[in-house]
């Protein structure tokens, strides 16, 4: 395909002729839209708050951005402690470098940038620079996997992937507003470098009403049921969690198995429950198909010799993605809670 | 090793390059090869730097209260453990375990390995960024050390390094001083050819660096750029561009086809000792 003449992906108006044409199509809104249902409880800016409360007793902790503290929330941070606030520009190599040098004389650097400049540009900063070295650094990173609809150049569908490879890494995917302040303030206690993905502004908390804690390395079963083990991270536990009670009421109990720790990943408990017979796994991700939380549960499960009767992905496909809408594309890559219940009942 | 070039009975400048050069060709030849040419050009810069500018403790390299040296070119890791050596930082008898498995001295420098080596280096372009976070770091504790960077001229081709210099000028790094060795060679040929990079001082001079350019095989500009770079008041980081000859101090090698990875025979090393010792005292 000659990208230059086209086919083009998005549709002209006088073409576009699916659904009412009369009513308006979703538009792709800001830049980080929120991933709150109508209605839903949120909290605003978990990350900020949480290591502006981390910080009040560490004062090695400094913030380090390029250019998107506003939108990483880590300026939540700096309006609290500005002389140990850092804006170092628009220059991701530098920011991991300058973080490295930092490390070395002492300081714990919470960084920040979207996922996409983290992975994709900064890689060899992060390996060499910090994780080779073993320094105390916190790649914290905004727009992880399908959080806007502004295109590849901000979806980080392949952040897991990339990171996973890279030796003495921890990462980490919460779920929502709670796990997200829970983690912060594990990740800053763990002596090492993290990446951490991160939902900003306006989060869902949904958590909460579940016997829930963040423990770095740690899977924690959320709700059990007989038919299906879904295993998630990241705000597919939240898809997770609604497509279970979806799937209830056809009938199909589904347990959810949380394991916002993506690397190492919590064999003994991964194992376990996967071990337990009869049920179906189902690896749900905010992430590509290759390379993530899906593949690190397979290899694990053929390596120790687990075969549960069933295996699949509920993740994103292998592809550069549309922008749009984040519910349109949601439901469009079938990571909605609709589309992972319609599939779950397919597979079944 | 504060003050030590006070001490009336210290070598001198020109005998601890002379040494340093010594023992990059000793460990030079237990490989057979490696960057020996970048090592002798370079040995006048490493000489000034640990025996007339650095404070450093040699039983204690990781003293809080040193100043921070890093070695961005990981492949001039020769060049830096002859330093170390002649600075009593590593024993000279480890010098014949260089690029050995399982030796703290191997081919490319990595802080993992060997004592007084500060940071991994290598993966070109690294250093000056990690300079700036060091450069920082040092000021948020309230130090008066400086961090020094040792970087190449090929290096300048990475994107990374005006990232860095363009931070540390915009933090007002004085206490940051980035060494370049200019030598005008790069793995694929001269760097010229290569991707050109002069002119040298008015790019870093528009990047807000105080810049001074000399012989880096001119003892006596080196301690005067030193000093000059150190004693600076203006709250400006220091570059010195060092111009510098291949293989400086064995005549064959330096009028040798030069090379990035230079090819010196079985036989040639013993001569190559010889002509640096006639060399030694002019």
């Amino acid at each position: 395909m000659n990208r230059k003449r086209g086919p083009w992906r998005g549709i002209a108006p006088q073409v576009a002729q699916s659904g009412d044409p009369t009513q308006p199509r979703l538009t792709t809104s800001a830049m980080i839209a929120s991933l709150a249902s109508e209605g839903q409880r949120t909290s605003p800016a978990p990350f900020g708050r949480a290591l502006v409360e981390v910080a009040r007793n560490r004062p090695e902790i400094v913030g380090m951005t390029a250019d998107l503290g506003k939108y990483t929330d880590l300026h939540v941070f700096g309006r609290e402690y500005p002389d140990r606030y850092y804006q170092m520009g628009m220059a991701e190599q530098n920011l991991m470098l300058a973080a490295a040098g930092m490390a070395h004389e002492g300081f714990v650097p919470f960084v920040t940038t979207y996922a996409v400049f983290a992975s994709r540009r900064a890689y060899d900063f992060i390996s060499q620079g910090i994780a080779e070295e073993g320094l105390n650094v916190k790649i914290c990173c905004a727009l992880p996997g399908l959080t806007t609809g502004y295109g590849p150049s901000h979806q980080a569908t392949e952040d897991l992937a990339i990171f996973r490879g890279m030796p003495d890494l921890t990462i980490v995917d919460p779920c929502d507003a709670l796990d997200t302040e829970q983690a912060t303030h594990a990740v800053a206690a763990h002596d090492g470098p993290v990446y951490m993905r991160l939902l900003r502004g306006n989060v869902p908390l949904v958590l909460d009403e579940y016997d829930y804690k963040f423990e770095l390395g740690r899977a924690k079963l959320l709700r059990d049921g007989a038919d299906v083990l879904v295993i998630s991270a990241g705000f597919m536990t939240m898809r997770a969690l609604e497509a279970a009670d979806r799937l209830r009421a056809d009938g199909v109990a589904v347990a959810v198995l949380h394991s916002p720790t993506v690397k190492p990943l919590d064999e003994a408990t991964i194992l376990r429950e996967a071990g337990r017979t009869g049920r179906m796994v189902v690896v749900a991700e905010n992430h590509s198909v290759v390379g993530g939380l899906g593949e690190a549960v397979a290899g694990l499960l053929m390596r120790r010799n687990v075969r549960p009767p069933a295996f699949q992905q509920v993740a994103l496909p292998d592809a550069f993605l549309d922008a749009g809408a984040l519910p349109t594309l949601h439901e469009r890559y079938g990571i909605s809670a609709e589309a992972m219940a319609r599939s779950i009942k397919g597979w079944l | 090793m504060e003050a030590r070039t006070t001490l009336a009975n210290a070598p001198s400048l020109q005998e601890r390059a002379y040494r340093i050069r010594r023992n990059a060709l000793r460990m030079g030849e237990v490989q057979g090869q490696g960057y020996i040419a970048q090592a002798l050009g370079v040995a006048d810069v490493l000489a000034t730097a640990y025996f007339h500018a650095l404070r450093y403790r040699p039983e204690d390299p990781y003293w809080d209260g040193r100043d921070r040296f890093l070695l961005s070119i990981g492949h001039y890791a020769i060049a830096l453990y002859a330093a170390l050596i002649e600075a009593g930082i590593i024993p000279e008898n480890e010098l014949n375990s260089y690029g050995s498995d399982d030796s703290r001295l191997p081919m490319s420098g990595m802080a993992a390995y060997t004592p007084g080596m500060e940071i991994s280096g290598g993966s070109l372009g690294i250093g000056l960024g990690i300079a700036v976070g060091m450069g920082l770091g040092l000021k948020r504790k309230g130090s008066d050390r400086f961090v020094y960077n040792l970087m190449s001229d090929g290096e300048l081709d990475e994107g990374p390094t005006w990232e860095a210099a363009m931070s540390a000028s915009h933090w007002q790094l004085g206490n940051l001083i980035c060494l370049v060795d200019v030598n005008r060679m790069q793995a694929d040929g001269a760097s010229a050819g290569v991707l050109n990079s002069e002119p040298l001082a008015p790019k870093w001079d528009a990047f807000g660096w105080h810049v001074q350019r000399v012989d880096g095989n001119d003892i006596g500009a080196l301690v005067q750029a030193f000093d000059a770079a150190r004693a600076l008041a203006e709250p400006k980081p220091r570059v010195i561009i060092c111009d510098t000859r291949m293989a400086k101090g064995v005549p064959f090698l330096e009028t040798r086809e030069k090379s990035h990875f230079m090819r010196v025979e079985r036989n040639e090393w013993a001569q190559a000792l010889e002509a640096l010792d006639a060399g030694r005292t002019a």
